[in-house]
């Protein structure tokens, strides 16, 4: 389960990120979720989408990428939905390192993608817990 | 015990060279006295004649020459005989200021190719191997050198020249390759770009590689030898003695031995010109023995290193030099503090770096600025913004500790520095731009 985020290293120069976006949709890759995390010298573009092989190949060519498992939970459409998720996981030691959120369509709802140090626990605890998270399947047929 | 070029001449005992030497310097002199006005008006300021000279002990009596000498003569004031007895010129990248013109008689270019021949043979080479000469052709004396070398040895023979590095895979993989001949940066491109067509070391026929030609670090030499799966060996020469090959590495891989029959070496304190006890660190200085066209006497290479009589497990006699320590002309001096480009090699490479980094020093509000861009390599990228920048953290503080001030350290995608074929340029000093 989880599901494949890939990371790319961006230098912070007009045109990099643009450049990459640019690649990706004129290869047909759909972007289903991404976050960019940026200091002052360079920016870090995380990303999930469609088709995570042929992203993958296609940004390795010319990028240094990364490739790690993220959890991407469902929220429900109510108070306090992030922080039972948060909850939980803080709660069996797993430490969130970053998180971003993400809507598909208004049928598909909200999900937030955490990325855990340990992805197995956190996975195993969520669905212990009966909360909705997504696999590279999930993705593919959004 | 190895294999030798001309085994009676690179075993000779320390008396029979010192008597080679003995004579020819004294016909050098009495050469570039007679023939070389520029030369001879130096000697006759310092009040020294050509009778003077008895053997290599009075070397010491006589003027030096300099890098400025060679562009204030140039491009005939230099030249110890008539042009048409001339065959070749070559040329120095002329990077800063002036070319040096170098000439040549088919005499001088057989002894400089002499000299590559034994390079070629103490790496292992024979006229079964196939060599490929990938450094410059044309004015540059690396690919010219070699290229002859190659020829006495008998090897087959690559006249690749530099870049075009599709083709070097090419007919390193088809024509099987044995020893290669380029810049050690050029190596390393090589063995990077192999390894992304999905080569691994083995799959080439590669044994040995002579480089030379720019600065290198044995991080770098080991780097190479994993990368192509080979013994890699330096190589040292200037334009101005002749070219690569005054001075090899042999089997041992701990320093060049350098031709002593054709180049008579001393050291020197590079401040007050003092002949330096063997041993000592200092800048080399070499006079050519037998050399027509352009005999240069006590000329300064401002290259600074240390001289070695101990004896060689290769059996050769000739005295071994270390590789440089840095060129004077690449010393960059920032804060105050002396900075070679070596020391950062070393640095990026302990720390599991790709030799790949460009050096640009600046002046801001009269402070020396010193910025390190290094390519970062897939496994070293963590999609956690504090991992990374604990990365370029942690290789700050390692160039910190060998450099004894502190850079600022920029971490770029691989490929962004711009990757020469021939020399890299590693520093960009905009210093001077303001001055
Ligand atoms: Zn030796």
């Amino acid at each position: 389960m989880a599901i494949h985020q890939i990371s790319v290293f961006v230098q912070n120069k007009p045109g990099k990120l643009v450049g990459i976006i640019e690649e990706l949709a004129n290869k047909g890759i759909n972007i289903r979720a991404s976050s960019i995390a940026d200091t002052a010298e360079f920016g870090i573009f995380r990303l999930i989408t469609n088709d995570f092989d042929k992203t993958r190949e296609i940004l390795s060519e010319n990028n240094v990428t990364n490739v790690t498992k993220v959890i991407a939970a469902k929220m429900e459409d109510k108070p306090g939905a992030l922080y039972r998720v948060v909850d939980i996981l803080s709660e069996a030691g797993i430490n969130i390192e970053y998180m971003y959120a993400f809507t598909a369509s208004e049928t598909f709802g909200a999900y937030v993608v955490f990325r855990v140090d340990d992805v197995d626990a956190a996975q195993k605890l969520l669905d212990e817990k009966g909360i909705s998270t997504l696999n590279d399947e999930d993705i593919l047929d959004m | 015990m190895g294999n030798y070029f001309q085994p009676e001449i690179e075993t000779a005992s320390r008396e029979e060279i010192l008597s080679i030497q003995n004579e020819k310097i004294v016909k050098q002199v009495k050469h570039a006295y007679e023939n070389v006005k520029y030369y001879r008006d130096l000697m006759d300021e310092k009040g020294v004649k050509p009778e003077d000279i008895k053997g290599v002990d009075d070397i010491k009596k006589l003027p030096f020459l300099s890098k400025a000498d060679l562009r204030e003569a140039y491009p005939y004031g230099l030249l110890g005989t008539d042009l048409k007895n001339c065959v070749r010129i070559q040329s120095t990248s002329g990077t800063t200021g002036k070319r040096v013109v170098a000439f040549y008689t088919q005499h001088d270019i057989d002894l400089w190719e002499e000299c590559c021949a034994r390079a070629i043979v103490a790496v292992g080479g024979s006229n079964e191997d196939v060599v490929q000469v990938c450094y410059g052709y044309g004015l540059f004396t690396g690919g010219a050198g070699i290229h002859g070398g190659s020829h006495k040895v008998g090897s087959l023979t690559l006249p690749m020249s530099s870049g075009n590095t599709e083709r070097q895979i090419q007919f390193m993989m088809d024509l099987g390759s044995t020893i290669l001949c380029c810049t050690p940066s050029y190596a390393a491109y090589i063995g990077e770009t192999l390894a992304e067509r999905g080569y691994k070391p083995e799959d080439n026929k590669l044994k040995a590689g002579i480089f030379g030609a720019e600065p290198w670090t044995e991080e770098m030499r080991r780097s190479i030898e994993q990368s192509l799966g080979i013994k890699a060996y330096d190589i040292y020469g200037l334009t101005e003695i002749s070219g690569p090959g005054v001075a090899f590495e042999c089997e041992a891989q701990n320093g060049m031995h350098i031709n002593e029959d054709h180049f008579y070496v001393e050291v020197i304190d590079p401040e007050t010109g003092e002949v330096l006890p063997e041993g000592s660190k200092g800048e080399l200085v070499f006079t050519s023995l037998d050399k027509e066209a352009f005999p240069l006497i006590r000329y300064r290479t401002r290259d600074i290193c240390v001289l070695s009589r101990e004896k060689c497990s290769c059996g050769r006699t000739h005295v071994k030099m270390t590789k440089p320590m840095g060129r004077s002309d690449d010393m960059m001096i920032i804060r105050g503090v002396n900075v070679f480009p070596s020391q950062i090699e070393t640095v990026l490479l302990n720390e599991g770096y790709t030799p790949n980094y460009q050096i640009v020093v600046d002046r801001v509000n009269n402070s020396d600025t010193l910025d390190i861009y290094v390519e970062l390599a897939p496994d070293q990228f963590s999609d956690i913004v504090s991992v990374t920048q604990k990365r370029e953290k942690k290789l700050e503080s390692a160039m910190r500790t060998m450099l004894g001030i502190g850079p600022r350290i920029h971490l770029v995608p691989p490929k962004t520095i711009t990757r020469s074929e021939g020399k890299a340029v590693r520093v960009i000093d905009n210093r001077k731009l303001h001055d």
